[in-house]
């Protein structure tokens, strides 16, 4: 049995490492056949970016190589896949060579598109990359004060990333001695400060004792950089000094190039995490079109589900559970507290307030995440 | 005419039934319906709220078994 991962983010990696345990015998045999295909060497821990963007991690600390990660017995190449050929079970990649599977993942994330917003990209300072994180980071540490806008684009990656970077800036400025000299502005797409909804009840006055004045029913139209405002969809006009943007995302061109899904967002069967219409390609993380948060937890939950089933049909040819939806966000409300929300499809979140030993625990996290890459935690 | 697009929301705490209405519109054309299908309660004051805001067509808001079906149209 070939199995054929591609993408080699939270999901693709921890998948792989789980399969390449549940199927050692396997793989010894040559029963069962791992390979993954990435376009990087290098793997990056993507919460991390929110700390690079204030300046409190260096940017070395995001990565480690790929292949340090991964279980024996998996194959991995650093060669994107340019060409999905579904109806052949097959792949062909930028390095020219065909994959055939027996069962195929999808895997292959999201990114952000400040470019879909006319005027953003050259007007916003933003954190979802290395670059755009230190290119932030670095305005900050030159900015003497003034209106700091937070726009919010939809759908992204990281749902706890808006309200997380505004308390980060918030926590900056204190530091810095500025705070005085600040005006915090949040905007949110939906008629409250966030998705979920009692993640808006604690944030909401949250905002009000800080001094954080807010906007909600706000998706960006237009940015006019020559007058510093920021203009929604719904008629607002926001003037700025510094615009900090969490632009909206779509799935990876390939995806969209390839016909797979609309925006790059795969459909995908919300329990059983198969592609629609194809029982032997499984899709996981911010690729699919789930309705769900596309956070690495997802993702992370995801892969889980998906190393036992995959496993199952190796060993006795039928899946045996479902996703049942769970997602887990840590929310870091300033440098030192934080919460956090978990959730499945039947059952929502109810997170408690913000505590050091929760900040703490994520700190830890940061370090251990490399140990759930590999398929542990 | 487009064949009406189905927005299955149930279940979606995050991003939640609206969030996924706007990531939709984007994907859609002017003219194009949309249904959402909720089962949280508040969409049906939370949608409609939006698109009167932003200047979309309510088609119609109903409940079936303890979902709420939404539908909209892209007005520009």
């Amino acid at each position: 049995m070939r199995i054929l991962i591609i993408g080699g983010g939270m999901g693709g990696t921890i998948l792989a490492n789980n399969l390449a345990r549940r199927l050692t015998a396997e793989l010894k045999s040559g029963k069962a056949r791992i390979t993954m295909l990435s376009a990087s060497d290098k793997h990056m821990y993507q919460p991390g970016l929110l700390y690079l963007a204030v300046g409190r991690i260096t940017p070395d600390e995001l990565y480690r190589d790929q292949a340090s990660l991964l279980e024996p017995g998996i194959e991995f190449h650093v060669d994107p896949v340019t060409e999905f050929h579904l109806d052949k079970n097959e792949v062909l990649t930028h390095g020219g060579k065909t994959h055939a599977y027996d069962i195929l993942v999808i895997a292959t994330g999201s990114r952000m598109v400040p470019e879909s917003i006319p005027g953003l990209a050259e007007n916003c300072e933003t954190f979802y990359t290395e670059e755009t994180a230190l290119k932030m980071f670095k305005r900050l540490r030159d900015f003497e004060g003034g209106r700091v806008v937070i726009t919010v684009g939809v759908p992204h990656k990281c749902p706890m990333a808006p309200l997380e970077i505004t308390f980060m800036l918030h926590d900056y400025f204190k530091d810095r001695g500025i705070l005085d000299k600040v005006k915090l502005h949040y905007t949110y797409p939906i008629g409250r400060t966030h998705s979920l909804e009692n993640v808006a009840k604690w944030a909401t006055p949250e905002f009000d004792r800080l001094g954080i004045t807010y906007e909600t029913l706000f998706n960006m139209k237009e940015v006019d950089g020559k007058n510093k405002i920021l203009k929604s969809e719904e008629g607002s006009e926001v003037p700025y000094d510094l615009l900090i943007a969490i632009p909206a995302h779509r799935g990876m061109e390939v995806i969209e190039k390839n016909g797979l899904g609309q925006n790059g967002w795969i459909p995908t069967h919300r329990h059983q995490l198969n592609m629609e219409g194809r029982t032997n390609v499984f899709v996981l993380g911010d690729t699919t079109n789930l309705p769900i948060s596309k956070a690495g937890s997802t993702a992370h939950f995801e892969a889980d589900t998906l190393g036992e089933n995959i496993a199952a049909m190796v060993k006795m040819g039928t899946p045996v559970r479902d996703y049942d939806g769970k997602v887990f966000c840590f929310i870091e409300a300033g440098k030192d507290r934080a919460t956090y929300a978990m959730f499945n499809y039947q059952n929502p979140p109810d997170p408690k307030a913000p505590t050091k030993a929760v900040h703490w625990f994520k700190m830890a996290y940061n370090k251990l995440y490399w140990v759930s890459a590999r398929g542990l935690l | 005419m487009a064949e009406r697009r189905i927005i299955d929301a149930r279940g979606s705490f995050c991003p939640g039934p609206l969030m996924e209405l706007i990531a939709g519109m984007k994907m859609a054309s002017v003219g194009d319906e949309l249904e959402v299908l909720s089962s949280d309660k508040g969409s049906a004051s939370d949608v409609p709220e939006w698109i009167k805001k932003v200047g979309h067509e309510l088609l119609g808001t109903r409940e079936e078994n303890g979902v709420w079906h939404i539908v909209v149209k892209k007005a520009k």
